[in-house]
């Protein structure tokens, strides 16, 4: 065909380098602690309750409610009213989709056009500024900073200048994304810092796109802040959360978007018009994993109490190991990444206005077994001693 | 207590890309059949259970720790080896796994991405009628402009008797919507909801006017496996000249009956389906795995089994060619006029000579949205009206046909025979 094939949406996005570097690790049979997905299995009753949906009827094999099974969106809707302290109507307020990182697709291109401004905090989550780009926008960078240097850093060193902040907005400022635990820093943001991003965004009539996918992985006592929680704000943010994240089943891709009718309606309309229908017996299995949840909420049992003690263990391994070596771990308040030396290069999650200042730091993941952990603490400790060869 | 907003501010509004786009005819009828003292021959999904191998499949892969975690995002390795080689022996060429294939969210996924891949504004996307609806939301979404065209109903075709075959284009009405604006046209082989198979010579006719034009080529082959006796699904990429400009679509969905497991993929050349890969990457990014390995696993073990009876994609088509002669032959008892289909899992009627007033219903709807909605109502029988699959321009044309799907057990069957045989008794 001689005319030009593509569509100019598309120009400037197709590198990814989740493509290049999982290519990567697999060709030379690395210890794989880049990309961020668990190298254990699903919690046991979450893989029972799939197994029992696979048997059950003919219907968990097919299509199910375009924007939600029902069974998982009445309990996700029961299980966050209790959080956030409102009541969340499961069939308007709630949009299930194929993975988090879809939810965040329909949430830009239902709301951003082309002109719109949306301001992205660094690091971020990689996939945010091609989706801007696709949807047309303009990508505004702020960078959190690090403000104190002790001995020990942490991910709650790292802060937003609250006016460097106010001066990204400006009145095409459509919305702004933040991402809590984030990825890759493991930041979570306390109350008086999402109190004044709230702010800025009811001050400028802002949406606030919350990728909240880690919320339940926050460690050392961090409490995680929903920011549709705070005044003003459930009427202008869209809170995104993810079941692989939540379940450790990154390979089911279920996820959904929360936020008020009048928003999740047009976010509505981009899934009916992209994908129409998520699978079904993987929501009704995560619909089951939230019930048990719900009901073990804040004891011991509770999947979500234990994972982050499970992990809490891990991190402060990596960090240790990372120490040792003579590398400066971030120890991350949330999350399952840290930022330290070598896997994913952080200056992909910056702009490039702001990379030069962040190429010397890499994150890691340490959502890993114990063994998967031991392998690469052996090959740091042969690196540093001098004993691997060199290149 | 829902607070309600006297004002929705005006940076919430939805963006110009999805633009009316909200209204859709399932969202209308889908809600409506989930009663269950209705019988559902409305949206297009089986009731009958999908093979066994394929839920064990399932089950299994469920239960390797790796498989619960992100696959490749372009299509899961064993999934996308299967479809190669299931595909390399339908077209008869290698086809690389990596590079040619793209798995996506159904075959609605696959549409998606090729529709934002490749056609933008300023771009004329031609569509013939009835299509499956969601074409045209989906062309304007990516800024296209939708030119459609319909299939006719031969005039020489008998009354009493008519097939899906007896839909035809005009050949030069088809020509005349062919300008240096097309980017692409859609087809539809096996038709939903007509049932039409495309012969090889009316591909050919498309694909003369694909080369003349330079267009590309978006075949939605998502019935392909459901093909009854004396027809054959030909795949227009296969054409001399179309390899290099069609995307192919297939769907797990439809092939095993597993349409909740939504899964599809996009065929083409490396050089279209990159652009889809580039959508991917940067809309969902990957499709759950355990699904993908279990559809591989069937995929492998049907292509052994090509071409003999016990293949499913031989064996379905085979069960449901009795259930879409008992479907025609109970609505021709009603004094309905079936279309039979040649292929794919719906059928439809024109209930013209059932005379039935339904003037009450006021005039702001066509008759099929009338006549279906009264169907529910007073026979407790759902059907999907035609026009929700044509333009404007044509619904005087349609506005006399429902769509029935057939892919239904027996006792389903049974219970729509019952109200039919009663039709007249009121």
């Amino acid at each position: 065909m001689s005319r030009k094939l593509h569509a100019r949406r598309i120009e400037g996005i197709d590198k990814n380098i989740w493509v290049e570097l999982t290519q990567l690790a697999a060709d030379y049979k690395a210890v794989n602690l880049g990309q961020g997905f668990p190298d254990f299995s699903p919690p046991s009753f979450v893989q029972e309750a799939f197994c029992k949906a696979l048997n059950e009827g003919f219907s968990m094999h097919q299509y199910t409610r375009a924007f939600g099974h029902p069974n998982l969106v009445k309990i996700l809707a029961k299980f966050f009213s209790r959080i956030v302290g409102r009541e969340i109507d499961p069939m308007e307020d709630i949009l299930v989709s194929v993975g988090a990182y879809q939810a965040l697709f329909c949430t830009f291109q239902a709301l951003i056009d082309e002109g719109d401004e949306v301001i992205i905090v660094e690091p971020f989550f990689d996939c945010y500024q091609p989706m801007v780009m696709m949807a047309g926008g303009t990508a505004i960078y702020v960078p959190l900073k690090p403000v104190c240097c002790g001995p020990v850093l942490s991910s709650a060193d790292w802060v937003l200048s609250p006016e460097e902040l106010a001066s990204k907005f400006s009145p095409r400022t459509k919305a702004i994304v933040i991402n809590t635990p984030n990825n890759p820093l493991g930041k979570v943001y306390k109350r008086k810092e999402l109190q004044m991003i709230a702010e800025l965004c009811i001050k400028h009539d802002v949406i606030c796109i919350s990728d909240e996918v880690y919320e339940w992985l926050t460690y050392d006592g961090t409490k995680h802040v929903k920011i549709a929680s705070l005044p003003g704000m459930w009427e202008r943010t869209v809170t995104i959360g993810s079941a692989g994240k939540t379940f450790s089943a990154t390979g089911w891709k279920v996820g959904w978007a929360m936020g008020s009718e009048h928003i999740l309606k047009h976010l509505k309309t981009v899934h009916q018009n992209s994908v129409y229908h998520c699978a079904t017996a993987a929501q009704e299995a995560v619909a089951v994993g939230f019930q048990r949840e719900y009901d073990v909420f804040g004891t011991e049992e509770s999947y979500f109490h234990q994972l982050p003690i499970h992990l809490h263990e891990k991190r402060l391994r990596l960090a240790d190991c990372l120490k040792s070596v003579g590398l400066k771990p971030i120890l991350p308040q949330g999350g399952y990444f840290m930022i330290g030396l070598a896997t994913i290069p952080v200056s992909a999650f910056y702009s490039p206005e702001h990379r030069n200042e962040f190429q010397k730091y890499i994150r890691f993941c340490f959502v890993k077994e114990d063994s998967t952990l031991q392998a690469a603490e052996d090959i740091l400790r042969q690196w540093s001693d001098g004993k691997l060869k060199k290149f | 207590m829902r607070t309600s907003y006297k004002m929705a501010s005006i940076k919430h509004k939805n963006t110009k890309r999805i633009e009316g786009l909200d209204k859709n005819v399932w969202v209308a009828f889908t809600s409506v059949a989930a009663d269950p003292s209705i019988v559902n021959l409305g949206q297009g999904y089986p009731d009958i259970p999908p093979p066994s191998y394929v839920k064990e499949g399932l089950a299994q892969a469920a239960m390797v720790d790796r498989l619960n975690q992100y696959t490749r995002g372009f299509g899961h390795p064993t999934l996308v080896k299967a479809l190669s080689k299931v595909y390399g022996k339908v077209y008869d060429r290698q086809l690389d796994p990596f590079k040619e294939i793209l798995v996506t969210v159904g075959g609605y996924g696959s549409l998606f991405s090729t529709m934002q891949a490749l056609v933008e504004e300023g771009d004329e996307v031609i569509i013939i009628e009835p299509f499956f609806d969601c074409y045209v939301p989906m062309v304007k979404m990516a800024g296209g402009k939708p030119v459609l065209i319909p299939l006719r109903l031969k005039s020489s075709s008998a009354a009493s008797s008519v097939s899906s075959a007896d839909w035809v284009l005009d050949q030069e009405e088809l020509a005349s919507k062919f300008n240096s604006k097309t980017k692409a046209i859609i087809i539809n082989t096996p038709n939903n909801p007509i049932g039409k198979i495309f012969s090889r010579s009316e591909l050919q006719a498309i694909a003369d006017l694909c080369i003349k034009h330079d267009t590309l080529c978006i075949s939605d082959e998502v019935y392909e496996w459901l093909v009854y006796k004396g027809h054959e699904h030909v795949k227009i990429a296969t054409l001399p000249g179309m390899w290099d400009r069609t995307i192919t679509i297939g769907s797990a969905g439809k092939t095993f009956s597993v349409t909740g497991w939504k899964l599809g993929w996009s065929i083409g050349p490396e050089h279209l389906i990159k652009h889809l890969q580039t959508v991917m990457q940067n809309s969902l990014y990957t499709c759950p795995t355990p699904l993908q390995e279990a559809v591989g696993q069937g995929l492998l073990r049907d292509f052994e089994l090509m071409g003999k009876p016990d293949c499913y994609f031989t064996s379905l088509a085979l069960e449901l060619e009795g259930k879409r002669d008992r479907m025609a032959a109970m609505l021709r008892q009603t004094g309905m006029t079936p279309v039979v289909p040649e292929g794919g899992y719906f059928m439809i009627a024109d209930v013209t000579a059932l005379n039935q007033d339904l003037s009450h219903m006021g005039d702001d709807e066509p008759y099929d949205y009338k006549f279906v909605k009264w169907m529910i109502k007073e026979k407790k029988l759902a059907s999907i009206p035609v026009t929700a699959f044509v333009g404007e321009d044509s619904v005087k044309q349609f506005e006399k046909y429902i769509r029935l799907c057939f892919i239904k057990q027996e006792s389903t069957l049974d219970a729509a025979e019952a109200i039919l045989k009663s039709w007249n008794k009121d």
